[in-house]
């Protein structure tokens, strides 16, 4: 029972990871994107409508591959949701917009577009792609202990770990995580030492939406095995709120994503009533509150948020 | 001191022009900020740029430090014309600006700070290649040539050289590639002795600071010394300062000079803006004057004076002297006694402080920066929260009845008939409105007038007599205030305390940012208040003017009164000692500036 317990949710957690970290990708260049539930779902569309003429380009269902399968699903979704990156980006640096407005309207969009595109699309073969999604080193019904917990996850799972660390690498120890950082903290001193802050904005944003996109494929593929019934948006809040209860550090997204994951799965688990389960459910949400009040009381400057988090930068204002 | 001699159009001294600026012009919007500049700036000089405020002088510097982009005009480095699109191309000229607004990442190491965005080596692909084969050949011939006879010990095994075969050559060959892909998107890493290698740079220019420490952990000056490092690291052999010892005390500006004059020596151009004039005539070998956008002219620093640079400048005769009028009718208007405050994080920002403020006096407050004048004035404004001690202010209109103000808000002491007006430091954020136009600046101190609706008529009439009265330059009364230049902001700002006829003035450096003409408004502002009567209290960091313009001088030092001495009896040098004087040694500095008095000044001062 706990074996299950924590294998399904390290497997629910993989959604938050991956919303957080693209989101945490973001904000190190000082854009807020309030549009990671938009943009998650966007990546949902992307890579569902990968997997269709995936699908539709075989004789036969047996002659999927899960290697392809996932392959094609993920490239879709990245494109798909690095292209609602792309729209916020070209909003927020090109035109100098409010960076709150343009990311609730990227997820009013990406919700409603999520809900039309895939209403019409044809799902037969989703549930077999789902079950190849899905599949594990090891099968998660005839394992148990700790075994099942590491070996019978998907390879979506793995692959979010293993960008959560890597972000994390990446963001504390290269150059180019430097410059990200100086970018999201002072984007003038950033622009007056020579660094690009548009071209660093753009790519920060782009990288980070496709990565959330994921997030977005492995709900609908992996976690549901292709049913496309359920929406991402509230999810996706809770990876925003994810970024905060991080405070901005990817490779504690790893553990926060399955804290979070285990307070949202436990009422399942647990023999409790209707409301008992819906107030657990909101313990995330007032965890993350808790840690903005406790980071913003005793907080030392570097576990603030990027200092110029949700600024638009222009060299010449006066 | 000896300064080079240059003779302009002769050829007495042969110099080599570092950087030529011709008919260089930008406008923003309507207003012309550079109009026709010619400049010229040699190599191993200080340059200073004078002008007032909006002449012109940072934004003509900031072009040639990219930030800006001139829109007619050329720009010769070494006799050749060069486009600046980008603080990047100013790098790849070797311009290093130190910008008025430090810029600085706070949460980042100096070290880290100084690293920010230089210059990666080129990845040659052939070359790296060749490299590593050359590195593996010569490793395996040293296995090959190893003779562990030669070394006996225990651990000798560690000391062997690394034998390569043929097949992990040819895979890192493959991988080569990848590397240089890696290198180019800036997948370098940071080497954890980067700080190392940064501090031994500095070591050898002569800084001594721990470049290891974060900004937000640092003083102003060690700020402006992260600034002058990394330009330094990064190779400029110009270097542009805009404005560097607004912030610092005469102490750490008489260091600032040494290091320029090193700097100067060592062959570097160094421009300088500055607005204050005996800044200019100690550290520069010429001067540049700037007015209204125009170049006006270049001179020899060694054949001109403050009296002539001033009129070149503002373009008629300034008086250079603040008149100061013998205060009569002193009475006891504002009583501070033991207050104390702490801030956010519980450290004592003011503590045990205790002064008058008298009618018909102007009481200076000199100190370092951030040494709670602020907290001083908004506490007594009712703005800052006071832990201890009193603020008693004494009612002209009721016989001078004592009335309590602390820990009252600015409603409830003006509602208590206090007439105190503030200039705070902060000009478009407590003081002004910026986005809103002149006439609902005024409106914010008489919103509560007026039935059901507001009185616009009287701020109206109040913000045309500000305008008129005051000079102030704006395309009338309905322009944002943020729009207008700073001394014009300030103008706005005073005009209107003043406009509500105090008796208790408090200004926090009315003057900062501001140019001479525009100073000089303000101090007679301040004097005509001072003669009606009110009770001023000046904050100022130019110890010049708060000698010329203060009655009396209270000096603090984080959060403490170190002394109060006479405006009219007080040297420069007792201030600077005063300000810097560190807690616990009051008594023991008292002496030695009692010395001082006694070397220097020949009536003798007196500690009040």
């Amino acid at each position: 029972m706990f074996w299950t317990f924590l294998t399904s949710t390290i497997k629910f957690s993989t959604l938050f990871l991956y919303g957080s970290v693209g989101e945490t990708i973001t904000e190190k260049s000082g854009h807020l994107n309030l549009g990671i539930p938009g943009i998650m779902c966007l990546g949902a569309i992307g890579g569902c409508y990968g997997v269709r003429s995936y699908i539709d380009s075989l004789g036969s269902l047996s002659q999927m591959s899960g290697f392809a399968v996932v392959l094609v699903g993920m490239i879709c979704a990245f494109l798909f949701a690095a292209l609602g990156g792309m729209i916020f980006s070209f909003f927020t640096v090109t035109l100098r917009c409010n960076q709150n407005i343009t990311g609730l309207t990227i997820t009013t969009f990406g919700v409603a577009l999520n809900s039309l595109m895939l209403s019409k699309i044809d799902k037969t073969g989703f549930y077999e792609a789902g079950r190849l999604f899905s599949k594990g080193i090891v099968d998660a019904n005839t394992t148990d202990g700790l075994v099942k917990v590491l070996f019978s996850q998907s390879a979506l799972v793995y692959i979010a770990i293993a960008i959560a660390i890597i972000t994390a690498i990446v963001i504390k120890r290269t150059r180019v995580g430097l410059n990200l950082r100086a970018v999201g903290e002072n984007p003038a001193t950033a622009d007056a030492a020579g660094i690009s802050v548009g071209k660093y904005r753009y790519l920060a944003t782009l990288i980070g939406s496709g990565i959330a996109g994921f997030g977005g494929l492995f709900f609908i593929m992996d976690y549901l095995t292709g049913n496309i019934e359920y929406g991402i948006d509230t999810y996706g809040w809770l990876a925003v709120a994810l970024v905060i209860f991080t405070i901005w550090k990817p490779n504690w997204a790893i553990l926060g994503s399955i804290i979070f994951a285990a307070l949202y799965r436990a009422p399942s688990y647990l023999n409790i009533g209707f409301t008992e389960r819906e107030v657990i459910k909101m313990l995330p949400y007032i965890v993350t509150v808790l840690v903005l009040i406790i980071t913003s009381i005793f907080g030392r400057k570097s576990v603030q948020p990027p200092a110029a988090l949700g600024t638009t930068y222009f060299r010449e204002e006066r | 001191m000896t300064y080079k001699q240059y003779q302009i159009g002769g050829n007495s001294v042969e110099k080599t022009v570092a950087i030529e600026l011709r008919g260089i012009t930008k406008t923003f919007g309507d207003v012309v900020a550079n109009k026709n500049v010619d400049l010229d700036v040699y190599e191993g000089e200080i340059l200073s740029i004078l002008g007032e405020n909006g002449s012109g002088k940072t934004t003509l510097m900031n072009m040639i430090a990219g930030i800006y982009f001139p829109d007619a005009g050329h720009i010769y480095i070494n006799g050749e014309e060069v486009v600046i699109k980008s603080p990047k191309d100013a790098f790849a000229h070797k311009i290093g600006m130190i910008h008025q607004h430090f810029k600085l990442v706070d949460t980042f190491s100096a070290a880290d700070n100084i690293i920010l965005g230089e210059k990666c080596p080129k990845f040659d692909l052939k070359e790296e290649k060749a490299k590593l084969v050359e590195a593996h050949r010569a490793e395996n011939e040293a296995y090959e040539n190893y003779d562990e006879a030669e070394h006996p010990g225990p651990l000798a095994y560690m000391a062997k050289p690394k034998f390569h075969p043929e097949k992990e050559t040819k895979r890192k060959l493959a991988l080569m590639p990848l590397v240089g892909i890696g290198r180019r998107i800036k997948f370098n890493w940071l080497a954890k002795k980067r700080a190392d290698v940064v501090q031994d740079i500095a070591n050898r220019f002569g800084f001594k600071i721990d470049l290891k420490k974060k900004i937000y952990d640092m003083s102003v000056s060690e700020k402006q010394t992260v600034e002058i490092i990394k330009v330094l690291y990064r190779g400029a052999d110009i270097l542009i300062l805009d404005e560097p010892t607004a912030v610092l005390t005469p102490q750490e500006i008489d260091k600032l000079f040494d290091v320029l004059r090193n700097m100067k020596a060592a062959g570097k151009s160094i421009i300088i803006i500055t607005h204050k004039l005996n800044e200019v005539m100690a550290i520069s070998d010429r001067v540049a004057v700037l007015r209204k956008g125009e170049h006006i002219a270049t001179v020899n620093t060694s054949e001109t004076n403050e009296q002539e640079l001033t009129e070149m400048m503002v373009g008629k005769k300034v008086s250079l002297n603040i008149d100061r009028a013998e205060p009569h009718d002193v009475k006891n208007r504002l009583v501070v006694s033991g207050l104390s405050a702490v801030d956010a994080d519980g450290v004592k920002v003011l503590d045990d402080i205790s002064f008058e403020a008298r009618s018909g006096e102007i009481l200076g407050i000199a100190g370092i920066a951030g040494s709670g004048q602020r907290q001083l004035l908004e506490a007594i404004a009712g703005l800052y929260k006071v832990k201890d001690g009193t603020i008693t202010y004494f009612d002209p209109a009721k016989d001078d009845a004592p009335v309590d103000l602390r820990s009252k808000t600015p409603v409830q002491i003006r509602d208590l008939g206090v007439r105190l007006s503030f200039v705070p430091e902060d000009r478009l954020g407590m003081g002004l409105v910026g986005n809103m136009d002149l006439i609902d600046n005024m409106m914010l101190r008489s919103y509560r007038k007026g039935f059901m609706f507001l009185d616009r008529k009287s701020p109206k009439k109040l913000a045309e007599t500000i305008v008129e009265e005051l000079e102030v330059v704006t395309p009338s009364t309905h322009t944002a205030v943020r729009k207008l230049s700073g001394g014009n902001v300030q103008k706005v700002l005073v005009g209107r305390e003043i406009a509500a006829s105090p008796s208790v003035l408090m200004a926090a450096y009315p003057v900062r940012g501001l140019d001479i003409n525009s100073s000089y408004t303000i101090y007679n502002l301040l004097n005509e208040q001072k003669e009606k009567g009110v009770a001023v209290i000046f904050v100022g960091e130019d110890l010049d003017v708060l000698i010329e313009l203060c009655d009396r001088i209270l000096v603090i030092c984080a959060g403490k009164v170190t002394g109060v001495v006479d405006g009219r009896r007080a040297i420069k040098e007792q201030i600077g000692l005063l300000m810097t004087k560190t807690a616990g040694d009051v008594d023991e500095n008292q002496m030695s500036i009692d010395d001082l008095h006694d070397t220097n000044n020949d009536e003798g001062g007196e500690a009040l």
